[in-house]
């Protein structure tokens, strides 16, 4: 079965929305989970927490042994940032939109659709 | 050779290269086996004559090869999954649905628009890369990165090969219309002589057209794309002077109009608006009819043309439409009716159309407003357009400058 990654991208919430706001949203993503999970399309999915958590580190020299260079970030130059995402298995990318248009993310922002390299050797 | 290979495959090489899709799962590969297949076919055919049935030989000797060439890379891959799909599908499933399959395929949404074009044409109608770049006048580079680009995304995203259920047919076919219409529009409005082109776009839209309307008969909107285009396409022979010049509607020589494809057309439109479904091609293909059967531009049913594009305005509010709408307009209610309409559209971007300030001109002029049309064919020549357009808008200022003058 073909797997997919979900990508969802919002704006980041500003920690301050209400709870009724966050009950909501939550109830919404229990929905999706439940769902996706009764169907098997559900192989795995996390969400993540905001990029201004986010620690970025690169070796230079363009080799493994380089110096590491740790900066803060990234800050999101756009307003929407990667928040989270589910991997998807379906058999074909039909059916993978199909459910990505269910993810509450797909309404508060927007899915991004992957398929993940296959690596197992059949192909 | 009675029938030559180019002409089979012309005519028959987009059923064989979908059905082989089908088979193959991939359109590489399916390419790559038609191909070796119609090198079998010279040297096959010119010794053993050729075969009754020149598509299911393709189609046949194709799969071997494309067999073939799977057991090959198997040695450095497994292919067995594929190897084994290629030896027990059936061959002879119906190539209509493989066409339908490959059609909906290559105008899936996750396609960017321009691949969706350049693929269909590709596959479905067997253009080259070659032909399809100097019918859309772009580098020929540029249309085959779309194509393997396309190509890649089908593969690699597992567009699935099928029709879409019915719920999502709506959307779906929506695309596929637009695509074919797309094809033929950019066909009849390019002049051949200036474009140097072999192929023919809107021939290949309206045979694209033909295909689907035959292959979805109960789908309204699929029957009435085909008539607007054949009733279009109707007026061709009139729509350049032999100078090249475009001539209006008004001035056409309606003597040499195809009128056997617009009484066809017409009996598509009334057979298909009777199902009460009517859609914007449907409504855009009366529109065509009614002026394909008057006599002359006066005699022209303009009130029930008018109704129409009412109709076809509350569906598709886009400015083109609107335009159209005030030239039936200016022709029952007057110059002055057609102004107050297109005046309505001030100050939104279709003031960079050509042809919205080459009404507002015919309006002024026959409201007797001389100097005010000649300003509206400026304006029109400071839009883009194509030379032949160009040279239109050139001729009418001239001519009302003259009228003035006199």
């Amino acid at each position: 079965m073909p797997r997919y990654a979900a990508l969802i991208y919002g704006v980041e919430a500003s920690g301050d929305a209400s709870p009724d706001v966050w009950a909501k949203i939550m109830d919404e993503y229990n929905h999706f989970g439940e769902t996706g999970g009764a169907a098997g399309v559900i192989a795995g999915g996390e969400a993540l927490q905001e990029t201004r958590t986010a620690t970025t580190i690169q070796v230079g020299g363009g080799a493994k042994g380089g110096d590491v260079i740790t900066t803060d970030g990234p800050f999101a130059e756009t307003k929407e940032a990667l928040g989270g995402f589910y991997l998807l298995d379906c058999k074909d990318l039909d059916e993978a939109l199909h459910w990505a248009a269910q993810i509450p993310g797909a309404w508060h922002g927007r899915v991004e659709v992957r398929p993940v390299i296959d690596f197992s050797g059949s192909n | 050779m009675i029938v030559p290979l180019d002409d089979v495959l012309r005519i028959e090489g987009g059923q064989v290269l979908a059905t082989l899709i089908r088979l193959m799962g991939d359109i590489d590969r399916a390419e790559d086996a038609l191909q070796d297949a119609a090198v079998s076919a010279v040297e096959a055919w010119s010794r053993h004559g050729v075969p009754d049935n020149p598509a299911a030989w393709l189609t046949t000797v194709a799969r071997h090869k494309g067999l073939d060439r799977l057991r090959r890379e198997a040695r450095r891959a497994p292919k067995e999954a594929e190897a084994a799909r290629l030896l027990t599908d059936d061959e002879h499933g119906s190539g209509h649905d493989d066409r339908l399959r490959l059609l909906f395929t290559c105008c899936h949404p996750a396609l960017a628009a321009e691949s969706q074009v350049a693929l269909a044409l590709r596959t479905i109608c067997g253009l080259t890369t070659v032909d399809i770049a100097r019918a859309f006048v772009v580098p020929e580079a540029t249309i085959g990165q779309r194509i393997s680009r396309a190509k890649a995304k089908i593969a690699r995203a597992r567009i699935p090969y099928r029709v879409p259920p019915a719920h999502e047919l709506p959307e779906r076919l929506g695309a596929v219309l637009s695509v074919v219409y797309l094809v033929f529009t950019t066909g009849h409005h390019a002049p051949l002589g200036e474009l140097g082109s072999r192929v023919d776009l809107a021939s290949e839209g309206v045979r694209l057209g033909r295909m689907l309307a035959g292959l979805m008969p109960d789908e309204a909107e699929c029957v009435g794309l085909l008539a607007l285009m054949l009733a279009t396409e109707a007026r061709r022979p009139a729509r350049l002077d032999a100078a090249g010049d475009l001539v209006l509607l008004a001035d056409q020589d309606r003597g040499v109009w195809e009128h056997h494809a617009i009484a066809e057309a017409a009996a598509m439109v009334e057979t298909v608006l009777r199902r009460g479904r009517s859609g914007p091609y449907q409504i855009q293909a009366a529109i065509a009819c009614l002026h394909g059967v008057a006599a002359t531009w006066g005699e022209t049913d303009w009130p029930q043309i008018a109704e129409l594009y009412v109709m076809l305005e509350s569906r598709w509010p886009t400015p083109v439409v609107r335009v159209n709408r005030a030239v039936a307009v200016a022709e029952t209610s007057g110059p002055l009716a057609g102004l107050a309409l297109l005046d309505e559209l001030r100050g939104t971007p279709i003031e960079r159309w050509h042809l919205y300030w080459a009404t507002h001109a015919d309006f002024q002029r026959r409201a007797g407003d001389v100097a005010e049309a000649a300003r509206s064919y400026r304006q029109a020549m400071a839009c883009p357009s194509n030379d032949t357009d160009r040279r239109f808008l050139q001729r009418r200022l001239e001519a009302i400058s003259e009228d003035a003058v006199g």
